[in-house]
């Protein structure tokens, strides 16, 4: 029986391949969610283990399209934390990251229409988002990751856009869906409520100091690090041990100009993200990559409450926590 | 966490993994990826299409084959070098003794069932080798560590055994769907295409009614001579006509309960014979499953059929069982995957609801439920796998401090969707892990000694080989290797009841029990007592002696489904949230919001409203609802979904 592409249009029944292959799913989220969400475009660019969990997720939850953006060459790096590359197409293959992604996921659900694009995303114009219904970025400075984030914002329809990081055993989510309607659980039953999302720009300006003591410390460590790359101009996760010095002090001064004791960011923290640079930890990876997939579909599908806007997994403590950080401007 | 101690410990564990599937494939991949490189799998099932949508390592042209031999596969290419054993066989076979479970460093399950997880429990304790447990459901999952001697073990908090129904629910008074589900599949279909020689309570009205089954015996059979579809109308106005009729005679029952209606073939379908496509006599497809839907028109399991279209379904799918699968009849179970199987038990379920004014369901729901089909996804089981190596690398770095049973919550509580709490220390009167004697309530002058083996010693021990001892006398035993006149002994014994067995057992005798796999002891106090409630205590005796908790006892007739799960989440594994009966203060953060216990009284008022639509308390029953253990199906009621 082969597995012929099929995407379903407005008032189209799945079909009976659909049917049969997504009953587990269909039974957790219903019929018009699942054709939602084989309607989607995905875009995801700067593939790491994490992302690998992320497509993974996607592609067996039935997503209309998943396009890879990432020219970098594999290496034997990049099978650390990776499933989708063998050994041998590390050493051999001369391929970029996004094809040898591309050639394992297809496998997965030949219903989804995975597919490569090269090039740099920042460096695309705004129009070229509209084919896609979410944006998932790692990998990235935060420069450019701010850039895509506002043609994002900008486009007439509404594109939802995450970013993921994982260092070491620790990782943070971004999330923003601009203006949703989503539908609170309550006591006694639901309430539909408004959400309105800060860009990434402004959910990371936000004032220090007003910020609830107990916030995640992962959040301001986060920031530090990213400081610390535009300041050194560092490709993305590319520290050193060496670095932890410089790192320190830049944690000092923004800890001073944000009016924050430091305590809030301890060393140890710092420490282990700075030796960890772009080391994932694979189990890490598959919660991040989990919990960002859930996001995603929960965005696609309208259905469940969607986290609002920064998510943390810090495995030393064991915790997955949410936090609400409010933009810059509301001070 | 210094990544260079992490290495080490684990490059040299040896880890045993049961259950190769949605928990099985994320796990396997995450444990190659992270370092380990000697892994055992135990899986007895094979691939089919419907776990495509979640156990990647699996595809399309594996369906069919082992699940642990294929994730082997798949995990090698890329990690090639590693070494991986796939076992394709039960995890209850002798063959995977103490000694077996002895070699590993640490085991971690990914099983969808209680009977199995209760076994490996037992035997983990009984080679002192760490447990990590884990269960999913849709959104919510969790993962939970066991070690001897430093927390609970897996059975030191209660676990709901399988859902049963009271006979007379379903024979006489369903109030619920699931109610009709289980008439439509445990009884008529059972009594037409099952096993005849099994007892079958289809007819079995209240106890006051006329002995009826002399004749009724013939009811069912079809006279080599007669018309198909005179056969099928005259079962059809058997079942929901002539029974209803008789139920509702007996005026009794209905005194206070809303009374059925009997449907009849007239009512629904004035016209004798319908349009039938003439698909199927025109178009054989040999590779297409038979079903009756497509010569009906009816195209989308989602949808709800009407009175008139399950009747067309019921009279149609009995038609093609007959004319096509001949064969099958007699000796047929009721498989999910079996389409006309489904369609047929979804048509007579609808047309007893609509009898009883219960709401109707579409196939797809009817499935589900006839099915015990868990609803799941892939995102959900990618969590815990990442969970479950966290703690398994914790416990082979012996980080005995950090281990934790954490939870994934589909709703925030207190901004955490991933919520880790301290494991809980060994329950002191935990019959499995610290041996503690049982009290037995049981009527020792009519229960036999068979209903004791299967209801107590099998379904609530959980016992696979089990040894029942009276003192020094050895009553029962089960095994391969049992002499002859031995077992015919032992199969006399089964059918006394116990005050007339050999050594009697009466009240105060101390039974037993024991299974030498297993290496677990109980000893059983018998009380006799003479009533039970046949609603509220339907297996007619009470085993207890243990720290009972509100959720361990079985929802009967009318009582909201939702009652046992009062404490928040509940996972496929039946195990709750935390409750009142915390043993041990955590020192967490936690531990300052009024209880360690995360599912604290603001989340009771977070549940659904329990008195919502059937269909709510339908899924709660989903969640809770395990494959059943494999029980003899001759027990009359042991009715279970």
């Amino acid at each position: 029986m082969t597995m012929r592409l099929r995407i379903a249009m407005d008032g189209e029944e799945l079909t009976a391949q659909q049917t049969a292959l997504y009953d587990r799913q269909i039974r957790v989220w219903g019929v018009d969610a699942q054709k939602r969400l084989s309607k989607a475009n995905v875009l995801v660019s700067g593939l790491n283990g994490t992302l690998a969990e992320f497509c993974k997720n996607i592609v067996l939850a039935g997503v209309g399209s998943l396009t890879l953006m990432d020219d970098r060459l594999v290496n034997e790096d990049a099978i650390h934390a990776n499933f989708l590359i063998t050994p041998e197409e590390a050493k051999h293959s001369g391929s970029s990251l996004a094809e040898v992604y591309c050639n394992a996921l297809k496998e997965f659900n030949p219903m989804v229409h995975v597919s490569v694009e090269k090039g740099d995303l920042h460096q695309f114009a705004g129009v070229f988002l509209d084919k896609f219904d979410v944006v998932v970025i790692s990998c990235c400075s935060l420069k450019d990751k701010i850039a895509i984030n506002n043609k994002c914002r900008e486009r007439q329809k509404r594109i939802s856009f995450y970013t993921v990081e994982c260092r070491d055993s620790c990782g943070e989510i971004f999330v923003d869906l601009q203006s949703y309607a989503s539908a609170k659980k309550k006591s006694d039953g639901t309430e539909e409520c408004q959400l309105e999302y800060s860009s990434l720009e402004e959910a990371i300006s936000s004032s220090w100091r007003h910020l609830p003591s107990k916030t995640t410390k992962t959040y301001f460590a986060m920031r530090v690090l990213e400081h610390f790359e535009s300041l050194q101009n560092r490709k993305p996760c590319q520290f050193s041990v060496s670095d932890l010095p410089h790192v320190l002090e830049i944690r000092k001064n923004l800890c001073e100009a944000q009016g924050l004791n430091e305590f809030h960011i301890p060393d140890i923290l710092l420490n282990r993200l700075v030796a960890a640079g772009a080391r994932e930890h694979p189990p890490v990876c598959a919660i991040l990559g989990g919990i960002l997939g859930q996001e995603v579909i929960k965005a696609i599908s309208g259905k469940g409450e969607p986290i609002k806007n920064f998510f943390y997994f810090n495995a030393a403590d064991g915790k997955g926590i949410i936090e609400d950080i409010p933009p810059a401007s509301v001070y | 966490m210094a990544p260079g101690s992490d290495m080490e410990a684990v490059k040299r564990a040896k880890v045993l993994m049961v259950g190769a599937g949605g928990i099985g494939c994320e796990l396997l991949k995450t444990l190659a990826l992270s370092g380990f490189e000697d892994i055992h799998i135990i899986d007895m099932d094979t691939i089919e299409v419907s776990n495509l949508n979640r156990q990647f390592l699996f595809r399309q042209c594996h369906v069919g084959q082992s699940k642990a031999k294929v994730a082997r596969d798949a995990v090698l290419k890329f990690r090639p070098h590693i070494n991986i054993k796939p076992y394709h066989a039960n995890v209850k076979n002798p063959e995977f003794n103490i000694e077996f479970f002895k070699q590993f460093s640490v085991v971690v399950n990914g099983l969808d069932n209680l009977d199995a997880r209760r076994h490996v429990n037992r035997l983990c304790l009984a080679a002192e080798v760490p447990l990590i447990e884990s269960g999913t459901t849709g959104f919510l999952g969790q993962v939970t560590v066991h070690v001897k001697g430093k927390t609970e073990c897996y059975e030191c908090q209660g676990k709901p055994t399988p859902k049963t129904y009271p006979v007379c629910t379903i024979t006489n008074t369903p109030s619920k769907f699931v109610h009709c589900v289980v008439w439509a599949k445990d009884l008529l279909f059972a009594k037409l295409f099952g096993d005849r020689s099994q007892e079958n309570d289809l007819n079995v009205q209240s106890s006051d009614s006329v002995d009826a089954s002399k004749n009724t015996e013939d009811v069912f059979e079809r006279n080599p001579d007669e018309d198909l579809e005179n056969y099928g109308q005259r079962i059809y106005d058997h079942v929901f006509g002539y029974n209803i009729e008789l139920a509702l005679s007996n005026e009794e029952t209905w005194r206070q309960r809303e009374k059925p209606r009997p449907i009849y073939i007239n009512d629904v379908l004035p016209e004798k014979s319908f349009q039938k496509n003439g698909y199927l006599e025109n178009s054989i497809d040999v590779n297409m499953a038979i079903s009756a839907m497509p010569a009906l028109g009816l195209k989308s399991p989602q949808d709800i059929w009407s009175l008139a279209e399950n009747t067309k379904v019921f009279l149609e799918a009995l038609s093609l069982f007959i004319k096509k699968r001949v064969k099958d009849i007699g000796n047929l179970m009721f498989d999910k995957d079996d389409q006309l199987a489904v369609e047929f038990v979804t048509a007579a379920a609808n047309i007893r609801a609509s009898s009883f004014g219960i709401p109707m369901h579409s196939l797809f729901e009817t499935k589900g439920i006839a099915g015990n089909i868990v609803h799941a996804v892939a995102t959900t089981n990618a969590i815990i796998a990442g969970l479950i190596v966290i703690e398994a690398i914790k416990v082979l770095q012996g980080d005995f401090n950090n281990y934790r049973m954490t939870y994934c919550l589909e709703f925030p509580k207190r901004k955490m969707l991933l919520m880790p709490i301290e494991p809980f220390e060994a329950n002191k009167s935990c019959y499995v892990c610290s041996e503690t004697p049982l009290i037995l309530e049981i009527n020792t002058r009519t229960s036999k000694l068979r209903d004791f083996v299967e209801k107590i010693v099998r379904n609530k021990l959980g016992m696979n080989l089990p040894l029942i001892m009276h003192g020094a006398n050895l009553i029962f035993e089960d095994g391969d290797d049992i002499e002859e006149d031995v077992a015919s002994n032992y199969a006399r014994n089964l059918d006394k009841v116990l005050a007339e067995l050999p050594s009697p057992v009466t009240s105060g005798t101390v039974l037993t029990v024991e299974d030498l796999q297993q290496e677990l002891t109980c000893n059983i106090i018998i009380k006799h007592r003479e009533e039970f409630n046949e609603e509220k205590e339907p297996d007619g005796m009470v085993l207890s002696g243990w720290t009972e908790r509100a959720n361990d006892k079985q929802s009967s007739n009318g009582e909201s489904t939702s009652s046992v799960l009062t404490n928040g989440p509940y996972v496929a594994s039946g195990k709750p949230l935390v409750s009142g009966t915390k043993r041990k203060l955590s020192e967490m953060e936690e531990a300052s919001d009024n209880s360690c216990n995360p599912s604290s009284k603001s989340n009771s008022a977070d549940r659904e409203n329990p008195q919502q639509v059937d269909d709510n308390d339908v899924l709660d029953d989903l969640v809770i609802l395990e494959v059943p253990p494999e029980v003899p199906k001759k027990k009359k009621v042991q009715l279970s979904v």
